[in-house]
């Protein structure tokens, strides 16, 4: 039947991350150090708001953009920890998870013939979303000699003058690098000049493990110029609630409403209730995670530089991202013999674009005995091939 | 108030109090040197008093109950509730004593042997005590949670996939 799908599916390429799954799926007594959400589960005073909720019979459709309640909450918060101004009523949409509100961003932004240009390595979800809309993709390096910051020489190569859009991620996905005030300030003035619109998706916001997380929408002049995506997946331990949320100029979210309206209608009343109660709850439910997550990362990235291996120290997110070039292998090879000889699942970090070549993804949402273990079988799978 | 990195190295000392200096300097980035000298400040201000294991006595083949017993107290001039307290502080069995807020003043936690030990103690020890005007005591039938952590259901919990993006 592969004849009547359409040609943009069809060329469309099934996540680096899939085959992975598959095989390490496939085995006995595997440690993973492979997955991208917490080990927490949600606070439990979300969980109970959502089940009083439902109790109560709150079992309906909400508005399209979402509860009001949870807009009016969100935008207070948005004020509170990121210092930026939002409108509950037109300048913030409530998604299934920041990962629809990425799709709808670009589904808004982009038509064939337009090009966006995507940090690589980077999440996976951005190329697929874009190859949908029929932009062209332009990766633009992340280098490690630089921490995985986005450099703007670098954003000059890969840019075209049909290029729209510019994808900025960070804490980021998969190498835990971050980028202060002054590291995104060039890039501010980069997008003023070439009139870039950009998809900041910072939902790994909460999770710094040093100073104080700047949104790129705070930078001058890039309120309006920036889609903030962001979502509770992460900092509140609820991936599988399907839980996130845009803001931006409105008529920028206007138009992604619209497209909400017809594909989604709305996000699940249950989740956004839970929402609503973990954004009034303030910090507190999430300190304690952030503290037990800052701990994990330092153990992880002392265990591989121990080991031999160069690690950047992450300062985001809950992934160490070391460079695993000392042992000849590729980032697949490694991966793959990690899984065979050790019983150790991490990702390639080529499943995360072809930048991500000579290193491999491993999250510390795990629990620090799991990591031990895991950080002493990597040791001896490397200290066999490591040459001096 | 507790500094940033002080927090941090309370946070993995509670975890796992374990650790060596040098672990815990892995796990904190603070040095060794500070970790041990802060934590023998600690130690000598009283602030860390003890170190031991939380343990599921409910495992093991031991005989081994537990009571919170509440203490209404007749006022009594001149002795304020610390002085009262202190009375009850020397007897093994009491492990605990808090001042209370509500109907009853302190509360007392007791471990026995069984049942009956306990009720004997009581009887024997704190009812005749003149400050005494009236006892609760409520026996533990089952530890569901104690100190954060959970005694039932942990192995129950749900797996996550193997690899997720
Ligand atoms: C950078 C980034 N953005 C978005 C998502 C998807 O989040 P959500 O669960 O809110 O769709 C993830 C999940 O791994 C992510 O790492």
């Amino acid at each position: 039947m592969k004849h009547y799908l359409s040609p943009l599916v069809l060329n469309l390429k099934p996540s680096g991350i899939r085959k992975f799954f598959d095989l390490a799926s496939s085995m006995e007594g595997v440690i993973s150090l492979g997955v991208g959400e917490p080990d927490f589960t949600t606070p439990w005073v979300m969980t109970e708001s959502a089940i009083f909720s439902l109790e109560q019979g709150q079992t309906m459709y909400t508005s399209n953009a979402g509860l009001v309640e949870l807009r009016r909450e969100l935008s207070k918060y948005m004020a509170r920890k990121q210092g930026l101004d939002y409108n509950p009523d037109n300048e913030i949409l409530i998604t299934v998870g920041a990962s629809e509100a990425v799709d709808l961003t670009m589904r808004a932004l982009l038509t064939p013939g337009d090009a966006i240009l995507i940090p690589d390595p980077s999440y996976v979800a951005y190329a697929g979303c874009a190859a949908m809309s029929g932009a062209e993709v332009h990766y633009v390096p992340l280098r490690a000699e630089h921490d995985f910051r986005l450099q703007v020489e670098d954003l000059q190569m890969a840019y075209t003058p049909n290029c729209k859009v510019l994808v900025l991620s960070f804490p980021n996905n998969p190498t835990g690098a971050i980028m202060t005030r002054e590291d995104l300030l060039p890039i501010a003035r980069f997008a003023s000049e070439k009139d870039l619109l950009i998809i900041s998706d910072e939902i790994y916001s909460d999770l710094t493990y040093q100073g104080n997380h700047t949104p790129f929408a705070n930078l001058p002049l890039m309120r309006n110029r920036t889609i903030h995506v962001s979502g509770f997946s992460k900092a509140y331990a609820m991936t599988g609630w399907r839980i996130g949320y845009a803001c931006g100029h409105p008529d920028i979210i206007e138009a992604m409403t619209r497209i909400h309206q017809y594909t989604i209608m709305c996000a699940p009343i249950m989740a956004q209730v839970a929402a609503l109660e973990g954004l009034k709850s303030g910090d507190s439910p999430k300190k304690e995670m952030i503290m037990e997550y800052d701990r994990r990362r330092r153990l992880m990235v002392h265990g591989f530089r121990e080991m031999g291996l160069s690690c950047f120290e992450p300062l985001g997110a809950f992934y160490v991202f070391p460079d695993i070039t000392v042992t000849g292998l590729r980032s697949e090879e490694f991966a793959e013999q990690l899984l065979h000889e050790e019983k150790v699942a991490v990702v390639p970090g080529t499943a995360f674009g072809p930048g991500g070549e000579g290193h491999v993804r491993c999250s510390y949402a795990y629990s620090t005995e799991q990591i031990s273990e895991a950080l002493f079988r990597i040791k001896r799978f490397v200290q066999k091939r490591i040459k001096i | 108030m507790l500094s940033e990195e002080d927090s941090r190295l309370l946070h993995v000392l509670s975890q796992d109090c374990r650790l060596t200096p040098e672990e815990l300097s892995i796990q904190t980035g603070l040095t060794p040197d500070y970790i041990s000298k802060k934590i023998k400040q600690w130690e000598n201000d009283k602030v860390i008093l003890k170190y031991s294991p939380l343990i599921n006595y409910d495992l093991l083949e031991e005989e081994r109950v537990t009571a919170l017993i509440d203490l209404k107290l007749l006022s009594q001039r001149g002795q304020g509730y610390d002085k009262i307290a202190q009375r009850f502080l020397k007897f093994p069995q009491i492990k605990s004593v808090y001042l209370v807020s509500g109907d009853y003043d302190l509360c007392l936690i007791i471990e026995g042997k069984n049942m009956h030990e306990i009720a004997q103690f009581v009887s024997d020890k704190l009812s005749p005590l003149d400050v005494i005007e009236a006892t609760s005591t409520r026996f533990i039938m089952r530890r569901y949670k104690q100190d954060g952590v959970e005694f039932v259901g942990e192995e129950e919990r749900p797996q996550r996939l193997m690899i997720t993006p």
